[in-house]
């Protein structure tokens, strides 16, 4: 083979096959991309939530894009917690004041960074949540603190319309 | 493939065999030399085919009812048990025949590592079987999601986050799989179609699984080489289609236990809760079947890490004909690997049981204890035993040691009988 010089033939095949292989890349892409998520699921991109009747110390899950979001309105005591934890004690390092602006609410997507559970509220050794399928506590800050976990719960992209209104998305 | 020249009889039957030689096809089937010492473990190879067969059947009836969409399929698999004529028959056969099907899978896996059939020549039958046991997992998986109840959707999500664990693109695939932000609709859907297509995916997998097998022939209790056709072996029709059909009558009396008295035994109360994305049930356990795997993915502290835990556990499966050292196949004669291999079905069985207890506590510590000697099992046990280990002289024949009253073949059959 190593002796042999390119011919003309050699050539052409190479050429062949290259012409082939992005012609059957062209028409796999699209069978590939229809998984995606499709425009109608896209739309539903944001949701106007009522916050006026959260008293301290309660939390509200609502749907946003099939997924709970936790609405919490700290007492002071949960965000003195919050705020006093040293970072080094972290598994993923973020300050409070950087997860909730506002640090009286706290909203977050509710889906533990594991497996995608559902956590429970006011459980687990940090007074937060705790994930029931394979035991991971996290803080009042929503912060991973023991198991699974790789991160701390998600904050989505949120703003207060008005006082009594949270746009998520 | 078969050893003679075959002529059909009649003169139709030459015009076409001499077209399309199938009667030559079904001549090989029946007269194919088989092993006469084959003990039962060997018949479940026919069950598992009569468990495909069910399956195909009864889903492709619950199929004309069955309505894949978030909306309804809770309701329409309510609607199969309760309206349509023997609905509730053809579904519970359908749910628990999945577990029968598991349940014979195992055995037949178990026999093989037993009697030491994955080795040499049958690599190729081996690792088509790991595929098709892949395949049966996702497809039993698939199929638990479809009723969208509480187990189906939470199930569904933590088994698609595994994907998660993937560095970088982990999550674009997870997204990609859903087909949206969280399971839906559209990852409803596109799990039916896919629930629908591996069957015959597997089912193709079977024909090359016994086409393979059929080159060199079956493994045997003595596991020795043997002369096909000879004294040694005994034709497929009618010893071995008896003997299977035994086997399966025996097996279905198992079957219809569960389907007529136990139907939902082994199913979770759960998921007859219709799916809520909101609630996720305080104890999420998947199906019996993939609990020794569900432990091994919960004792790893680790995310990334504890996927591939679970991952390699089925994988090095696929590897074994090369991590098993030992020439000699049957265990009859490897004294010391028998008891390692009892050792990793009671290890096997501990992991079942940790997978389904919570993962806390003196349950984790064994578990973790479990996946570490699982591994153990594989990587370094089986390597260095088929190097160490004295094993037992073969016997020459399965035939001559019968005739001839060798010490060997007696203690062997002794053994055997216990094993039965």
């Amino acid at each position: 083979m190593s002796d042999k010089k390119p011919k003309r033939r050699d050539f052409l095949f190479t050429a062949s096959y290259a012409v082939g292989a992005v012609g059957a890349a062209a028409v796999v892409w699209p069978l590939v991309d229809q998984m995606n998520p499709d425009a109608s699921v896209k739309a539903l991109a944001s949701t106007e939530v009522d916050i006026s009747s959260l008293t301290p110390g309660n939390t509200i899950t609502v749907l946003w894009r099939g997924k709970p979001v936790f609405i919490r309105r700290r007492t002071q005591e949960e965000i003195a917690e919050a705020r006093s934890v040293k970072m080094e004690d972290l598994i993923h390092p973020e300050k409070d004041e950087d997860r909730a602006k506002n640090p009286e609410w706290l909203v977050m997507l509710g889906v533990c960074t594991h497996l995608g559970c559902v956590p429970l509220n006011d459980k687990g050794d940090y007074n937060g949540w705790f994930c029931p399928c394979h035991g991971s506590h996290y803080d009042t800050s929503g912060r991973i603190r023991k198991g699974p976990a790789p991160w701390n719960m998600e904050i989505p992209k949120y703003e207060f319309v008005n006082t009594n209104t949270i746009k998520i998305g | 493939m078969s050893d003679h020249e075959y002529t059909p009889k009649s003169k139709a039957g030459k015009w076409f065999n001499d077209r399309l030689p199938l009667l030559t096809l079904a001549n090989h089937l029946t007269d194919y030399p088989t092993p006469k010492n084959l003990n039962y473990w060997w018949t479940f190879g026919g069950i598992l085919t009569f468990c495909l067969i069910t399956q195909i059947v009864t889903g492709l009836t619950l199929a004309m009812h069955y309505i894949a969409h978030a909306d309804m399929a809770f309701e329409s698999v309510e609607h199969i048990m309760r309206d349509v004529n023997y609905g509730w028959l053809i579904r519970y056969i359908h749910a628990n025949g999945a577990s029968m099907f598991f349940l014979a899978v195992y055995i037949h896996i178990f026999r093989s590592l037993f009697y030491g059939s994955y080795k040499s020549p049958r690599e190729i039958i081996w690792i088509i079987g790991i595929i098709i046991y892949l395949l049966m997992m996702a497809a039993a998986f698939m199929g638990y999601v479809l009723p969208w109840g509480q187990m189906s959707f939470w199930g569904a999500t933590v088994i698609t986050n595994l994907f998660s664990a993937i560095p970088l693109v982990g999550e674009g695939i997870v997204t990609w799989l859903w087909g949206g932000y969280s399971v839906d609709n559209p990852t409803l859907t596109r799990f039916f179609t896919l629930h629908y297509l591996i069957p015959f995916l597997i089912l193709g997998l079977v024909v090359l699984h016994i086409w393979a097998l059929h080159v060199p022939g079956n493994n045997n209790p003595v596991g020795i080489d043997i002369k096909k056709p000879s004294k040694d072996t005994v034709p497929f029709h009618p010893y071995i289609v008896i003997k299977d059909g035994f086997a399966l009558l025996m097996f279905m009396i198992v079957f219809a236990f569960f389907v007529f008295y136990a139907p939902n035994i082994l199913g979770h109360a759960d998921n007859y809760i219709e799916a809520n994305p909101l609630v996720t049930p305080a104890h999420i356990v998947p199906e019996w079947y993939l609990l020794p795997f569900y432990a091994i993915l919960r004792s790893v502290p680790d995310k990334l890490l504890g996927v591939v835990a679970m991952l390699s556990a089925i994988l090095i499966l696929a590897v074994l004909p090369w991590l098993d050292t030992s020439k000699i196949r049957s265990a009859v004669f490897r004294p010391l690997y028998k008891q390692f291999y009892w050792i990793l079905v009671a290890d096997v069985l501990i992991l079942g049981y940790m997978g389904a207890m919570p993962a806390e506590g003196l349950y984790l510590l064994i578990a973790r204890v479990a996946t570490a000697y699982y591994f153990l099992h594989f990587l370094v046990i089986l390597p260095v035993l088929g190097l160490k280990e004295r094993t037992i002289p073969l016997p020459l024949s399965i035939t001559e040691p019968v005739l001839g009253g060798s010490p060997n073949m007696a203690m062997a059959k002794k053994k055997e009988s216990k094993l039965e």
